[in-house]
């Protein structure tokens, strides 16, 4: 990269030029523009309002993961057998008859990921101008991880989805939904815009 | 990694002409502000602040997109209605299309969830990949750009993280290894089909450079500006 910097001093942004960049495309606007005309994306220097919507949708998201823990993912009938099947209860299931690799993925997209993203979210958001913990480049690369690994959490609403359509042997065996797998994917829905509303200028901000 | 953005050295003095802010670009994650200068294909300019790509153009990249993304959109019509899985038990069988997987929960309470996982599945991957088409099929052959073009490929920029056929192909995984016990599982050609569509997917999000394409769009609207202006003095 061929950047004529002077060492130490601070990187110039569109903001330090007095210009507005859109977050969208990047293509740069005297201030006043109201709407990118490459794009169409409204434009601010800083979106002030992020934070506070960062915030709701991660409150949102927080109260819909307790019903989807709480209540079945999978309800199952056999001639032998009727049981309803939580998140936790799913990957115990799959421990037991030794598929212990697809148990860690489940473990990992239907718990690790949703239980680390609310930690990330809030520490993010906590902590956007405050670099004490993390520098700027672990905040990013914080930030660019939980929104690349979030959307991985559907998996399961998906599993369930599959089950519930293939296991459909009327008076034998038949698999339905639980009220857990509506509450999950709206957790990880909302979680996911959580994390697409951070202003990630704002991390870089001196 | 080779890089050609130019880092703007100093803050343009007084208020920039438009023609010059053309020339400039700002990093979407962390703002910084670079000077664009041509980057050969196969290069990628690197921001020196955050690391985000901001450039990778493609050769022939409308053509390669525009072909992977027609391609994609066969093969998800070939996975929905076609067979996907076909499940044997004790003497039974039952078969399950994609849409059968959509509709599993179409009854009552669960109707929300249908339409979600349709719209996961289905209908935001078709969409993104038609606004693609809409927007770069009439640039390759050199016309103008179709009304809205940007707004299109913005759209399909916004509903990329929605579009999750690569995920719902892992959740078809993990559902064999939970049935594999009571019963056996045969997959249709709808699942290779689907499995098509993700490896096409990746290929067509590896030759995607937004840059290039903003640019096609922007150079294509000066021209049908310039153009009309000139109607309109001549009148
Ligand atoms: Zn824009
Ligand atoms: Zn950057």
């Amino acid at each position: 990269m061929t950047a004529p910097q002077i060492l130490g001093a601070p990187t110039p942004t569109a903001r330090s030029a007095g210009l507005i960049g859109c977050t969208r495309c990047g293509r740069v606007f005297a201030p006043g523009t109201e709407l990118c005309t490459r794009c169409g994306a409204p434009l601010s220097s800083r979106d002030p309002r992020a934070l506070q919507r960062v915030w709701a949708w991660w409150f949102a998201g927080l109260v819909v993961y307790f019903p989807a823990n709480i209540y079945p993912m999978l309800i199952t009938r056999t001639l032998t057998y009727s049981g309803e099947g939580t998140i936790l209860g799913g990957v115990v299931e799959l421990l037991g008859h030794g598929d212990y690799f697809v148990a860690f993925v489940i473990f990992f997209a239907s718990i690790l990921i949703p239980v680390g993203k609310f930690l990330a979210i809030a520490f993010l958001a906590l902590s956007i101008r405050n670099h004490r913990f993390l520098d700027e480049h672990a905040q990013h690369r914080l930030h660019a991880v939980v929104e690349f690994i979030g959307r991985w959490s559907m998996i399961d609403v998906f599993v369930v989805a599959i089950l519930a359509s293939l296991v459909r042997f009327d008076a034998v065996a038949t698999i339905n939904p639980g009220i857990a797998a509506i509450s999950f994917a709206l957790s990880v829905a909302f979680t996911m815009l959580s994390a697409q509303s951070f202003d990630p200028r704002q991390i870089w901000d001196e | 990694m080779s890089a050609s953005v130019h880092q703007q050295d100093s803050p343009p003095a007084s208020g920039p002409a438009p023609a010059a802010l053309e020339r400039l670009r700002a990093c979407p994650h962390c703002d910084a502000l670079y000077q664009i200068a041509p980057v050969a294909p196969r290069e990628r300019a690197i921001c020196t602040r955050c690391g985000a790509v901001l450039i990778a153009p493609r050769a022939r990249a409308f053509s390669r997109i525009i072909a992977l993304a027609v391609t994609a959109l066969i093969l998800m019509a070939a996975a929905i209605f076609m067979p996907f899985l076909d499940l044997s038990a004790s003497g039974m069988h039952s078969r399950a299309s994609v849409l059968d997987a959509v509709l599993a929960f179409s009854d009552g309470m669960m109707l929300p969830l249908s339409v979600a996982v349709g719209a996961l599945i289905v209908v935001i991957p078709a969409l993104r990949l038609s606004l693609i088409v809409y927007t770069l099929a009439p640039m390759m052959r050199g016309g103008p750009a179709l009304p809205r073009a940007g707004q299109a490929f913005r759209l399909a920029d916004a509903l990329k993280p929605w579009s999750m056929a690569e995920i719902f192909l892992i959740g078809v995984a993990v559902a064999l290894v939970k049935v594999a016990g009571i019963a056996t599982v045969t997959p249709g050609p709808a699942f290779w089909a689907f499995c098509g569509l993700v490896v096409v997917t990746v290929l067509h999000d590896d030759v995607m450079d937004a840059e290039s394409v903003w640019q096609a769009i922007e150079r294509r609207e000066s021209a049908r500006r310039t153009a009309a202006d000139a109607a309109a003095s001549r009148a």
